[in-house]
């Protein structure tokens, strides 16, 4: 178990100053990975609030370094615009909890996939009226015809898709013929 | 050529090409024929310039002069830009939008498809996150050229206009040159024949689908982004895209 004054990064007096700006539970031996991904699941997705980044999947590790937090985040699209904010709230959320400098590493090898959504994520994302990603997305055909998706409202899978492209980089628009009501679909990648 | 120098060329390529082809359809934003085309229209943009900016992170780290991926992208001019002249063609109708996104998510799928095996690991993941959405891209476009060239008399028409106008440009695509070798033997980019074969096939495949006669094998081709000699068009791009840049350079907040 690393010690306090193991990091050669900062003096004691350093820790010293900053054990008394943060709570002091923000420490290995105290709080526990298992811990921190608890406080890291009450993060949101900005654009979906239904689900969080753990439940996403894009949280792909969480280490401590000597006592410096770090924590894996991989982007759901190459331009998704929530990346910054997303890593932003967990860099507060963190803070909140006594961090007093979380390190947030961007990681892009491998690919994020909805696979790595969780049941619970999809679950919520239903409950939301978002459809959640269909079958796995290695069994995706390139130019293959569309997956029968349920609608989110009434379960109805006689629906039809609008548009390839939704309201964001990872969804696509459906429309329900049993209920008429128009839905998201959570893409499959 | 060293493999180096052919690394910071080829990075800079794909980069530029995915700018320029975004910067391209965000023209169409609020003008779109349909709002379904629109919100396509921009997520395609979307995803090309967050593929641009991984790119450019990256021969922004191998360039190693100062420069981040903003002022690669910002305060660089025409001549140093190395997109494929295809991605720079104006919008005109929708089978020319259309089309030009076709023949460049074929490229773009293929390429990206050979690159998330390159040995370069950098190329390898940025590729593996960028071949999804490429997939998406040309699911999407061969689609469109399939209906407006199996549909109405006039729909045909345009699209195989569209196609004409555009052949010109599609040799780029598949014709390699000094960068592509030197990294195709050091197993970093793609094998040129594979790639050349994999285009022509799918492009045939669908322009058969669609009732549409692709160019002759011989016509002439333009061939000059690569290397800094573009059409027109890129000035006016450049002289939008970077003028907030050029006017108030280095300014932290806007």
């Amino acid at each position: 178990m690393p010690q306090l004054g193991d990091s050669d990064s900062r003096s004691a007096v350093d820790i010293l100053i900053a054990s008394d700006r943060v709570p002091a539970n923000a420490r290995p031996d105290l709080l526990t990975e298992v811990d921190i991904w608890a406080l890291l699941d009450e993060v949101k997705d900005p654009e979906v609030p239904a689900v969080s980044v753990v439940e996403l999947g894009i949280i792909r590790a969480v280490r401590w370094d000597g006592i410096e937090l770090s924590v894996d985040v991989t982007p759901t699209y190459s331009g998704c615009p929530a990346t910054e904010l997303i890593e932003e709230l967990i860099t507060e959320a963190l803070r909140a909890a006594g961090f007093r400098d979380p390190k947030i590493n961007q990681v892009l090898i491998p690919a994020w996939t909805t696979d790595w959504i969780t049941g619970e994520g999809k679950a919520k994302l239903r409950a939301f009226g978002i459809a959640p990603p269909e079958g796995s997305s290695s069994k995706m055909s390139l130019l293959g015809a569309p997956e029968v998706i349920a609608c989110p409202h009434c379960g109805s899978k006689d629906t039809e898709r609008v548009s390839e492209f939704g309201s964001t980089a990872c969804k696509a628009l459906y429309r329900c013929k049993e209920c008429l009501e128009p839905f998201d679909y959570f893409k499959c990648i | 050529m060293t493999q180096t120098e052919a690394l910071k060329e080829y990075l800079l390529r794909l980069a530029d090409s995915d700018l320029i082809l975004s910067q391209r359809l965000c023209e169409l934003c609020g003008k779109a024929p349909a709002v379904e085309e629109e919100m396509a229209l921009m997520n395609v943009a979307l995803d090309l310039v967050g593929q641009a900016r991984n790119w450019y992170q990256y021969a922004a780290e191998q360039i190693d002069d100062g420069r981040d991926a903003d002022k690669l992208a910002f305060r660089r001019d025409a001549h140093n830009y190395r997109n494929l002249l295809l991605t720079e063609q104006p919008n005109e109708d929708y089978a020319v939008t259309m089309g030009r996104q076709f023949f460049f998510d074929v490229w773009h799928y293929f390429t990206l498809k050979s690159l998330t095996e390159s040995s370069d690991e950098r190329i390898a993941g940025i590729a593996a996150k960028a071949v999804k959405e490429a997939t998406y891209h040309l699911r999407r476009s061969s689609e469109w050229v399939k209906r407006l060239g199996d549909g109405t008399e006039e729909s045909h028409q345009r699209m195989q206009e569209a196609v004409d106008i555009l052949w010109r440009f599609t040799g780029e695509l598949i014709t390699p040159d000094d960068t592509d070798r030197v990294l195709a033997e050091a197993g970093i980019g793609p094998d040129p024949d594979q790639l050349a074969n994999d285009w022509r096939g799918m492009v045939n495949e669908v322009l058969t689908q669609a009732t549409l006669t692709p160019g002759p094998d011989d016509a002439w081709m333009y061939m000059g982004g690569k290397h800094g000699e573009h059409t027109e068009h890129l000035g006016f791009i450049l002289a939008e895209m970077q003028f907030l840049q050029r006017a108030y350079p280095d300014a932290t907040t806007w």
